[in-house]
């Protein structure tokens, strides 16, 4: 411990090379020894309550006189109504702070005073009375005294800190084995996204990408209803998303066993980035860098999905596709391995 | 003909104008450029117009000239693109099949001939006139078969309903949200691509470049040919960009449409900016007199 | 059930309640005193002291702008439906109608839209969300960089870092409630960073999400954590945290008669109150400008979530762009060991960085008041010169921090500035270990010339600007001395004391040398001190002031038989503004010339 007494605040030492010369005297300001001054602040105080004033009464017009809905009003190409509403609004608002701040700042009395500051500590005394009364209330109870009404007690508390813990389980299912599978099946057309047609081999040229989706998902009923909607709709697209890009076919070098994963040159991956999940589709179509826009995360597609630079740890997943009797691209299989971001019991497949 | 729909044009405007403006706006964008394509048609013998036949041949011969001119050096004298000797690196690509589509994208927004190598060729001022960009296209596109120039109609929402322009419209954007903005960016203000390429900027770009670039997939864009997006997919998301240009700004100025980067330096410089400097005026002292208070 | 109350009585004095007096106020308040008592209480409060300086209203920026989120958030969730529920939109924005989407989208768009006034107050939102953060940011930065996080405050700061760290999770959460395009893709990476947690991982994201990603139930549930359980805790806190700041009232620069005994300034009523309820019209006017000027977040633009869909430039809010940035750099490191997978490439950058970076800004004080063995009350502010290795750290972890805020907006960086995307990241890879260290250093030694300035005007005065020949025809430039006031101010601050290894002596002040882990932690405490301290430059001693007066006051004399002596204020406006003589030590005379904009902090 060094010699500072505690809870004391630090005062200068005695050998304190300059002496505390005092408070500086008091300066009047022009407001205070002016009269003229003291009614021309006075006068601009006022005046900017009186803005604000109108200006308020400039934004209840703006509510009424300006249309929203699907035939904005403009002015110089601003949405109107909230240009005004919230021009009024700003006017009216720093009018009347500047008004009070003005009028604290000229006509306030505003000579500095001095309040004495105390120890954030209580005084010993206290304390002692404090520690005193806790003691004996301690003793009083006798907790000290009665292990058996104390650990019977601790028990109950903590089994009662476990129930909401145990309410908790039913936020969600188990993951079971969802992670693993897509909604991709063998045969499964792969389809343009948003208009869900399916994809002919002879519609895509060299160089052309498609942002593709399972065709299940654009599947309907006999009453023409989504077979697939809602939350299932939702889960099929972050896992079933897929792009496919033609290149040529002396450009792919495929691994072993992918030799006849891609036909005439069109290969299909997974849309989804194994690093955090966004989805991707910025192709270089020179180079066939495909990169995630939210963390740079660049693979190869012509070398099976390979990561080549960023933060993913994983090759992006290949959808295994073939052409069906009609000339359709199809999936041979679903993915092969889990899509999207790593999870701690992905390697138990 | 011309004038008739202009008529109708402004009769349809007139007709939606107290429901959505917006789409007037649309409308009478979408006359421009209609007037545009029917001047620019009637001027430019590239189109395949009946009997022009000799003009055409005359074009490509004239093309031919300022083909040997200017781009032969990097694409070779018949097209047939150029690699490096040491390391077989592409100078400049084969022109063969490209079609016209590629060289009035390339030419026509001032990407070619390029100022100089780099990760990325930008756009500039066109170096050619309207007449010699159509009459290098018309040579290029005498090379081999590639995509022609599209007309104004391919990419306007001429001849459909207010309803059927309103589906358009929704359309296209869902497909410039799945296929562009990934690289383009949500209000087509461009993006970053490796090694320093980028996605330029697509506001305020004709829509004939876009559609062309669409079709042709210029430098390392990918390509959306006729069987990957249909033309009237194409034609749904320009439209969409276009609805996009004419409205109205809602909530303010845009910020360059960058997104939370943007909004997140107006937080720091604008905002913090703003409320430290009305704390240092808050805490600054007022002017101060010598005088002695009388009253005091 | 009613109580008719006409027939209790409401006073339990013994002698009848007397006729209020004529003035109404006094009447209502004598009313309520008889009830609650608040009079004793405000006798002492009303004319509480706050110090004025620009510095200390950065937390009421935050203050306020909380105040305006309140109001703000209560309007809109008068229209928000917190639903993923789908429905077909019909509403008034052209490009998105007859697009499925979650009823959240669509009230949002329904609120920019169709609700007057429902954009202004959805964008004054927002960025007051923004400045809320930000403001807590400076405010903690001004509270460290002045050495206002010592004893007795150091639990306020605790409580500021919750707030902080609060702030940000309710940001956040906001953020992902419109159920656009880019609340999606946060959404979406937010269960890639849960999936990246070892052995729960899986778990927690179907628990959170109540099941597969995206499910229905994450907007429901984030909106009650965003509207209820966060602004409940942050309310608490923030109550908390004003009760602290008036217990232990303001802290307050040195200068002439402020001591750590006293609080010079301003008193609650009617000046600070002016000036505070006056800052927050401006902190909402302020907002309220950039709402009716600047758009954010246009949802309309982004579109409905779909998770097939992602746009360049997807970033989240300032606030969460530093560990943003940590993921974008950091190299795709991943562990397949016993049938798991360890994704060190997810797990350092957003589970591990943030919760470490938060934990250490939070124990900050206790950490330096263990170095110092300082157990004193301090409420005298130091300037930052003064702590040259704390303000060092700090700005060594500021730039840390900036570097890993760049790095989230790499591709915004390479477009605007035409780098490579990778080559910034490279770049930043490096950067950030080796940035922090060069702007430590540099800081420190920044501080310590400030330090020897300060000392150099204590003793030499400051530069008169005036070149004196002496008889010999050498040059010198003629040095005035300092004010008084300006004296006592540089030196009102202590002197540091290196700690010693085994110098510490127990309760009794008998010397106990310590054994194991203890004397190893007493060595590094020795350590750090020495760098802490060894390098300061301590304040001139009495003597040492005397002996450069003295030495000051022999040249005057000398030169005072020259021809024409030099007082030093030909070339200022010092003779315009005061009048008669002024001596050579005045009090009154302030120096203006050769004084630089950082002495200006004394005067406040």
């Amino acid at each position: 411990m060094n010699d500072h007494d505690n809870n004391l605040p630090a005062v200068p030492e005695g050998d304190e090379p300059v002496p505390n010369p005092g408070l500086p005297p008091h300066h009047w300001r022009p407001t205070d020894v002016d009269p003229k001054a003291e009614k021309r602040a006075e006068r601009q105080v006022a005046a900017f309550f009186g803005v604000a004033t109108v200006a308020l009464l400039g934004f209840f017009v703006s509510y009424f006189a300006f249309q929203v809905g699907d035939n904005w009003d403009t002015i110089a190409g601003l949405g109107a109504s909230n240009l005004m509403l919230g021009l009024t609004l700003a006017i009216a608002f720093l009018c009347i702070g500047i008004g009070l701040i003005h009028w604290a700042r000229k006509l306030m009395t505003d000579q500095e005073i001095v309040e004495l500051r105390h120890p954030a500590a209580s005084s010993e005394e206290d304390r002692s009375t404090s520690v005193g009364l806790v003691l004996q209330g301690v003793d009083d109870s006798g907790i000290g005294r009665r292990p058996l009404v104390r650990n019977s007690l601790l028990g109950a508390l903590g089994l009662v800190g476990l129930a909401p813990i145990i309410m908790l389980r039913d936020l969600g299912p188990l993951p079971g084995d969802k992670l693993l599978h897509t909604i991709w099946k063998p045969g499964m057309r792969v389809v343009r996204d948003v208009v869900g047609t399916p994809i002919h081999v002879s519609d895509l040229e060299i160089g052309d990408l498609v942002n593709a989706e399972p065709a299940a998902i654009f599947e309907l009923d006999d009453e023409g209803h989504h077979v697939v909607e809602g939350v299932e709709l939702q889960i099929a697209k972050s896992k079933g998303a897929v792009i496919l890009l033609r290149m040529e076919p002396g450009e792919i070098t495929p691994w072993k066993g992918r030799e006849n994963w891609s036909v005439e040159g069109i290969v299909c991956f997974s849309k989804i980035c194994t690093h955090v999940g966004c989805p991707i589709s910025l192709n270089e179509r020179t180079k066939h860098h495909l990169l995630c826009p939210c963390h740079q995360s660049t693979f190869d597609l012509a070398d099976n999905g390979k990561v080549i630079f960023g933060p993913a740890a994983r090759h992006l997943p290949q959808l295994p596709i073939e052409v069906d009797d009609e000339g359709y691209l199809v999936a041979q299989s679903d993915f092969t391995e889990p899509v999207g971001p790593s999870f701690w019991e992905r390697d138990k497949t | 003909m011309r004038l008739l729909n202009r008529q109708l044009n402004g009769l349809a405007g007139r007709v939606s104008r107290h429901r959505r403006r917006p789409l007037a706006g649309l409308l009478v964008l979408l006359l421009g450029l209609l007037l545009t394509g029917t001047v620019y048609a009637a001027f430019s013998p590239s189109s395949a117009t009946a009997g022009a036949a000799e003009s055409d041949t005359e074009q490509i011969a004239k093309g031919r000239q300022l083909f040997l001119v200017g781009c032969a050096f990097c694409h070779g004298q018949n097209g047939e693109g150029v690699r490096a000797q040491r390391d077989g690196n592409i100078i400049g690509p084969p022109l063969v099949g490209v079609g016209a589509a590629a060289v009035d994208f390339q030419v026509g927004t001032g990407r070619m001939p390029m100022a100089q190598p780099g990760a990325q060729v930008k756009a500039k001022a066109p170096v050619y006139n309207a007449d010699e960009i159509a009459a290098l296209a018309a040579y290029v596109a005498s090379l081999g078969p590639g995509p022609a120039i599209p007309d104004a109609g391919d990419y306007s929402l001429e001849g459909l309903s207010d309803q059927e322009r309103e589906e358009a419209i929704v359309r296209g954007g869902q497909i410039f949200l799945t296929n562009c903005t990934a690289c383009h960016n949500f209000e087509g203000s461009g993006g970053a691509m490796p090694r320093g390429g980028y996605a330029p900027k697509i506001r305020g770009v004709e829509p004939r470049y876009i559609y062309e670039a669409m079709l042709t997939g210029p430098q390392s864009m990918d390509v959306f040919s006729n069987g990957n997006l249909s033309p009237d997919e194409k034609r749904d998301v320009i439209a969409y960009l276009q609805s996009l240009e004419n409205q109205p700004n809602y909530g303010g100025f845009g910020l360059g449409g960058l997104g939370p980067v943007s909004e997140g330096l107006a937080a720091w410089l604008l905002g913090i900016g703003a409320c430290v400097g009305f704390a240092v005026w808050i805490a600054a002292h007022t002017t101060r007199t010598s005088k002695g208070n009388v009253s005091a | 059930m009613s109580i008719d109350t006409s027939k209790v009585a409401d006073t339990n004095a013994t002698t009848p309640a007397k006729a209020s007096k004529p003035n109404p106020i006094g009447a209502a308040a004598g009313w309520a005193d008889d009830r609650l008592g608040l009079a004793t209480a405000m006798k002492k409060q009303i004319r509480k002291v706050f110090p004025d300086h620009w510095s200390f209203m950065l937390g009421e920026i935050a203050l306020w702008s909380f105040i305006v989120l309140l109001l703000t958030g209560v309007f809109l969730t008068l229209w928000f439906v917190p639903s993923m529920g789908e429905t077909t939109y019909q509403g008034s924005y052209n490009q998105l109608r007859g697009i499925e989407m979650s009823e959240a989208y669509a009230s949002s768009l329904n609120i920019s839209f169709d609700v007057r006034g429902g954009l202004l107050m959805r964008q004054m939102h927002h960025w007051a969300a923004m400045l809320f953060v930000a403001a807590m940011m400076v405010h903690l930065l001004r509270v460290f960089f002045t050495g206002a996080h010592r004893k007795p405050r150091e639990l306020n700061w605790v409580i500021g870092c919750l707030l902080l760290i609060l702030g940000t999770l309710e940001g956040f959460t906001g953020y992902s409630l419109p159920d656009d395009l880019l609340s999606g893709t946060g959404i979406r990476a937010a269960d890639g960073f849960m999936k990246a947690s070892p052995v729960i991982g899986t778990y927690m994201s179907f628990f959170v999400f109540g099941g597969e990603f995206p499910g229905e139930t994450i907007i429901p549930r984030l909106f009650t954590v965003h509207v209820l359980l966060i602004p409940g805790l942050l309310l608490a806190l923030v109550g908390a945290h004003m009760l602290l700041l008036v217990y232990h009232k303001h802290t307050q620069w040195p200068g002439p008669g402020r001591t750590e005994q006293n609080v010079v300034g301003y008193p609650l009523l009617p000046i600070y109150a002016a000036k505070a309820g006056g800052f927050f019209f401006v902190i909402f006017g302020v907002i309220a400008l950039m709402g009716a000027l600047l758009t954010i977040n246009p949802v309309w633009k982004y579109g409905p979530y779909d998770p097939s869909k992602v746009t360049a430039g997807s970033q989240p809010d300032w606030y969460m762009g530093w560990p943003d940035g940590a993921l974008r750099i950091m190299p795709g490191w991943e562990t397949h060991v016993f049938g798991v997978t360890i994704s060190w490439n997810v797990m350092l950058p957003i589970l591990i960085l943030p919760v470490v970076m938060f934990l250490l800004l939070t124990i900050l004080p206790f950490i330096e008041a263990w170095i110092t063995g300082d157990k004193r009350d301090h409420h005298i502010l130091q300037r930052p010169r003064n702590a040259p290795t704390r303000t060092a750290f700090m700005v060594s972890l500021m730039t840390m921090y900036g570097l890993f805020w760049a790095a989230g907006g790499n591709d915004i960086i390479a477009i605007k500035l035409g780098l490579s995307i990778n080559q910034i990241t490279y770049f930043m890879r490096a950067a950030v270990f080796i940035g922090p260290a060069i702007a430590f250093w540099v800081t420190r030694r920044w501080c310590i010339s400030l330090q020897r300035h300060d000392n150099d005007l204590l003793l030499h005065g400051y530069e008169s600007g005036i070149i004196m020949r002496s008889a010999e025809g050498g040059y010198s430039e003629r040095h005035l001395p300092i004010s008084e006031a300006r004296s006592y101010t540089l030196t009102a601050r202590g002197r540091d004391e290196v700690y010693v290894p085994g110098s510490g002596v127990d309760a009794n002040g008998v010397a106990s040398p310590k054994r194991g882990v203890l004397a190893v932690l007493d060595k590094v405490r020795g350590r750090l001190s020495k760098v802490m301290y060894a390098d300061n430059v301590q304040k001139p001693t009495r003597e040492e002031l005397e002996e450069a007066r003295h030495h000051a006051e022999h040249e005057h004399t000398l030169q005072a038989g020259l021809d024409h002596p030099a007082p030093g204020h030909e070339f200022d406006d010092h003779a315009l503004r005061t009048a008669g003589d002024v001596p050579l030590r005045g009090t009154a005379s302030s120096p203006s010339a050769g004084s630089g904009a950082h002495t200006d902090d004394t005067d406040q």
